[in-house]
């Protein structure tokens, strides 16, 4: 040990105050953050932030926990359309987003809930919109019954347009209806939802008949016209064999709707199913209900590439299918005409010097597969052929409608595009939002306003303080991990392609996933200037999601955290600089909403205060906030 | 207090230490002080010292008498051994404890009115005696569970929440403890966290009877402006003597690149206290100079804080006594009762 020299420099000794009380950067730091800004809290909503359509999630959850079914549905409802529907079929964009998947293993089961809102809630009709009193003189024309075309009625109709909706089948729906498995979305889930929008008087439908041409329809003097047309052509597979064999060679999404209508009943014992998307996976499935007995799903790519969501690999495997990966398609065998087979090559993924991943062949002997049918899944493209090049839409080379991606609008200024015709196959939520957004745009076309200039999401921030320690919401959340949908009695369900695998949560079991939410609307609000740097919040945090800290530029305060902030998708929540010149920090990536920092907040600078979110439909955009 | 308990979810990068523990598992009880207690800020930071040190929760007795302060061992390590005793007793049944068994690591939580007045005697004669033990007075200066009083280290002139004026001298209980033989000495404050792990993690390292007096602003009676005890004045007025930083014997050492500005001292543990000095005039080694140098700053008003004193080579009441190692539930009937020839033995030898 050595006793220390008195002569010191004070220059020399670091910042007496070791925890950093001292003067910050000087500006070399973050900027606070805005949170009059809507997109910082939207943001940290994390499925509603995903979500196409901007779904209020967290709101919508808090309602079916309290047994308000009905509320929790019109919430769905304002926002998705379709939320029987989307209940049991949608991509799910939210739930990958979910901060419960960042804290915990799994996300809540965000898609199932909206189900369980749509299975108990109770008659709504006195809820829908009531019939407009007069018409407000504008005609559109809607090509396509299907999600998107069905989203612009639902918002132009109670404005007073006179719709005429045109699909070549004789119901709406579109690809919900054809494409989409009995056995995943029963017909009656369908029938109820499309008829909140169709059986109300709001739309004369021209259903039978396909259009045929643009340039004839646009003689008819509408207002304006939205294609929402899908994309209906399946594509195919040019490889030898192929029209020797066509007898048992099936495009996918035609035989899919096929055997909805009632067209085909039965398929080969072994199916071969060539493709690894979503539709293959409802290919291979469909045909296990009708007759297949030994189906596969064989893909080029490798297993994890495949652009199926993992829940549907996960369906199709647990109904006995096998998936086979790096396989690429070379001939179809036949012997009198009939299917004998498919020959396979042996690929492996390797990356090139620009680091692209490539299939190259892996040198191993091909291998054949036998089956009675095969079911091409390979992709969907869109098809105009009934758009005539001179009616004032342009095309780009790879022969799709050029469109504005913000107003749906096509060159043709009133024409507008939505859903799969716009942007290619994506999925309902997507045709939903694309509904929204062209509904927009067609009510301020028709209105001689700028359809560029969009309107603002209408949002709320509310505390959600009820008593010294009580939230008007469940801020203690529940250990449990993901409850598990359950399902048919599997020797049962394969026996009908209209048996609904899914049984969905009951009552009891949805509150229970309920509880898992985080309530990330509920944000952590933070004033600083009632701010007296006592530490109780960050000494009470679960996540260590608070740091009290000099300021810094981002990338360094990201690391200075008393849990560094490695997420660079979440935002840092920064505040003005308090009384010792440090900033509060708090990283918003896996904050709990639990609010035990407002809890344990002596002054009140924190608080829970509720977000929430609403996007501006037609109509709303101009009468009130315009 | 809260409602809730805290979520057992936490951050998925979370650090861990040689046990194999996050700094979670060193948690008790939720508490259920005023929100924004200063308490619980030493709390956590003895939550942190201990997760720093990897010490098994187990190993730790924590031991307090009654009060704010002597509510809080329950909101720490919940996984180790505690004994709420009586007003001002704790130091007693701490001497006890640690007289039966030396093996664990003894924490006297204490508070103003538990040492500085119904304890004060109790107090001074366990820092005397040199039991080993880490002894945290959390001073607020105030009797929080009988709503604000004066307690006996508020300051002379020093304003209640109702604006009436102490006039009484107040107890300084560093210098008391100095005055008494204490072996390790040193003040922090509960809004310096960085601070007062280090301190806590020195003296638990320390053989000896370590006090650390920690300023703990009162929330709800003292936070006011007029209070020499609120998180304004205690910043504004916190002299700090030196930054310490406690390096582990089984750490290495790395060789100190200004040595004119910093210290080590080493603990007969091996684990070495590295103070950065910040007052010039400060000797932490030297006990005379220091009770001085506290003096002078207390009559300037400031409030001087870090480790103002250490003995490198102290002793404890162990060593004093000269009593056995072994725990005593862990000595065997034979050693009780050695029999009647151990006994004539030393009837002899006092013959």
């Amino acid at each position: 040990m050595s006793a220390g020299t008195p002569t010191l420099e004070q220059s020399t000794a670091p910042d007496k105050h070791s925890n950093g009380v001292g003067h910050s950067g000087d500006g070399a730091g973050m900027p606070p953050t805005d949170i009059s800004n809507p997109a910082y809290f939207h943001k940290v909503v994390d499925c509603q932030w995903a979500c196409p359509a901007h779904t209020p999630v967290p709101e919508y959850i808090r309602l079916i926990a309290a047994g308000r079914y009905t509320d929790a549905y019109m919430v769905n409802w304002q926002s998705n359309v379709f939320p029987g529907i989307l209940g049991r079929t949608c991509d799910r964009p939210c739930e990958p987003a979910c901060r419960r998947g960042r804290v915990e293993a799994e996300p809540v089961a965000i898609c199932r809930l909206k189900r369980v809102a749509a299975d108990n809630k109770d008659d709504i009709g006195a809820l829908l919109p009531a019939k407009p009193l007069k018409k407000n003189g504008k005609r559109v024309a809607l090509i396509g019954a299907g999600p998107a075309s069905l989203t612009v009625v639902r918002d132009l109709a109670p404005l007073g347009y006179e719709l005429v909706l045109f699909d070549g089948d004789r119901r709406g729906g579109g690809m919900i209806r054809s494409q989409i498995p009995r056995f995943r979305l029963p017909e009656e889930v369908i029938d109820e939802e499309v008829g909140y929008i169709l059986d109300r008087g709001f739309v004369e439908t021209r259903f039978g008949t396909r259009v045929e041409s643009m340039t004839q329809l646009l003689s008819e003097k509408f207002d304006a016209v939205f294609v929402g047309s899908g994309a209906p052509r399946g594509r195919d597979l040019d490889i030898p064999g192929r029209s020797e064999a066509a007898k048992n060679i099936h495009i996918g999404i035609d035989w899919l709707s096929n055997v909805s209508f009632g067209h085909i009943e039965k398929i080969g014992r072994r199916v071969i199913v060539l493709g690894g998307g979503n539709t293959a996976m409802d290919c291979c499935r469909t045909s296990r209900r009708l007759g297949g007995e030994d189906v596969k799903v064989i893909v080029r790519s490798g297993f994890d590439e495949m652009k199926a969501s993992p829940w549907e690999k996960e369906d199709a495997m647990h109904e006995g299918i096998p998936i086979f990966n790096f396989l690429v398609p070379k001939e179809f065998t036949h012997k009198d005409g009939k299917l004998t087979g498919v020959i396979f090559e042996k690929v492996v993924a390797k990356k090139d010097e620009k680091g692209r991943r490539q299939l190259l062949p892996s040198g191993e002997p091909d291998q054949h597969f036998e089956c009675d049918d095969v079911l091409v899944a390979v992709g969907q493209e869109n098809a105009f052929p009934w758009i005539e090049r001179d009616c004032g839409i342009e095309f780009d080379k790879w022969n799709m409608p050029k469109v504005n991606e913000v107003t749906f609008q096509s060159t043709n200024p009133k024409i507008f595009f939505g859903g799969d015709a716009a942007f290619g196959p994506k999925n309902i939520i997507w045709a939903v939002a694309h509904g929204h957004d062209a509904a927009v745009s067609i009510d301020k076309f028709c209105n001689g306003e700028d359809v560029a200039k969009r309107p603002p999401p209408m949002t709320h921030l509310m505390s959600q303080k009820m008593g010294i320690h009580e939230w008007s919401y469940d801020n203690a959340p529940s250990n449990d991990l993901r409850h598990k949908v359950p399902m048919r009695e599997q020797a049962i369900a394969l026996k009908s392609i209209k048996a609904e695998v899914e049984l969905g949560f009951d009552r009891k079991l949805g509150y229970a996933e309920t509880q898992r939410c985080l309530n990330c609307d509920v944000q952590t609000v933070f004033e600083a200037n009632l701010c007296i740097e006592c530490d109780a919040c960050m000494d009470i945090c679960p996540v260590d999601c608070i740091t009290f800290t000099p300021n810094a530029p981002e990338p360094m305060l990201r690391m200075m955290l008393t849990a560094p902030a490695e997420n660079l998708t979440q935002d840092l929540y920064v505040s003005t600089p308090l009384k010792t010149h440090r900033v509060l920090v708090k990283d918003e990536d896996v904050c709990l909403h639990c609010g035990l920092c407002a809890e344990r907040c002596p002054t009140g600078a924190w608080d829970m205060q509720k977000f929430l979110l609403e996007m501006t439909h037609a109509g709303e955009a101009r009468c009130s906030r315009a | 207090m809260t409602w809730i308990t805290k979520p057992k979810l936490h951050h998925p990068k979370l650090p861990v230490n040689a046990l194999g523990f996050t700094h979670r598992d060193y948690e008790g009880a939720v508490s259920t002080l005023c929100a924004g207690c200063g308490h619980d800020s030493i709390s956590a930071a003895i939550m942190q010292a201990c997760f720093e040190i990897d010490l098994p929760p187990h190993r730790l007795a924590k031991l307090s008498g009654i009060g704010c302060s002597s509510k809080t061992p329950t909101y720490f390590l919940g996984q180790s051994h505690g004994f709420n005793s009586v007003h001002g007793r704790m130091p007693s049944v701490l001497t006890g404890a640690n007289l039966a068994n030396r093996e664990l690591v003894y924490m006297g939580i204490s508070g103003d009115g538990d040492s500085a007045s119904i304890g004060l005697g109790q107090f001074a004669h366990c820092i005397r005696r040199g039991v080993n033990m880490v002894y945290i007075v959390e001073n607020n200066g105030v009797y929080g569970l009988t709503k604000g009083q004066f307690s006996a280290t508020a300051d002379k002139g020093s304003k209640s929440k109702k604006g009436v004026s102490n006039p009484d001298s107040p107890m300084d209980l560093v210098s008391l403890a100095l005055i008494a033989g204490a072996s390790f000495v040193g003040r922090s404050f509960s809004g310096d966290k960085k601070q007062l792990v280090e301190l806590i993690k020195a003296a638990i390292a320390h053989k000896g009877a370590a006090f650390l007096d920690v300023i703990s602003p009162c929330i709800a009676f003292n936070n006011h402006a007029g209070s020499t005890k609120s998180f304004d004045y205690v910043r504004e007025h916190n002299e700090a003597v030196n930054a310490l930083e406690f390096i582990e014997g089984k750490d290495e050492i790395t060789i100190d690149h200004d040595p004119g500005t910093t210290i080590n001292v080493t603990q007969h543990d091996g684990s070495v206290l590295r103070l950065k000095k910040l007052a010039e005039d400060h000797d932490p080694t030297d006990r005379a100079s220091v009770m001085n140098f506290i003096q002078r700053h207390n009559a300037r008003g400031e409030i001087v804080t870090g480790l103002l004193y250490v003995e490198p080579d102290s002793e404890d009441l162990h060593d004093r006594l000269g009593v056995t190692a072994r725990p005593l539930n862990a000595l065997s009937d034979e050693d009780l009762c050695p029999g009647s020839a151990a006994l004539d033995k030393i009837n002899a030898g006092l013959r």
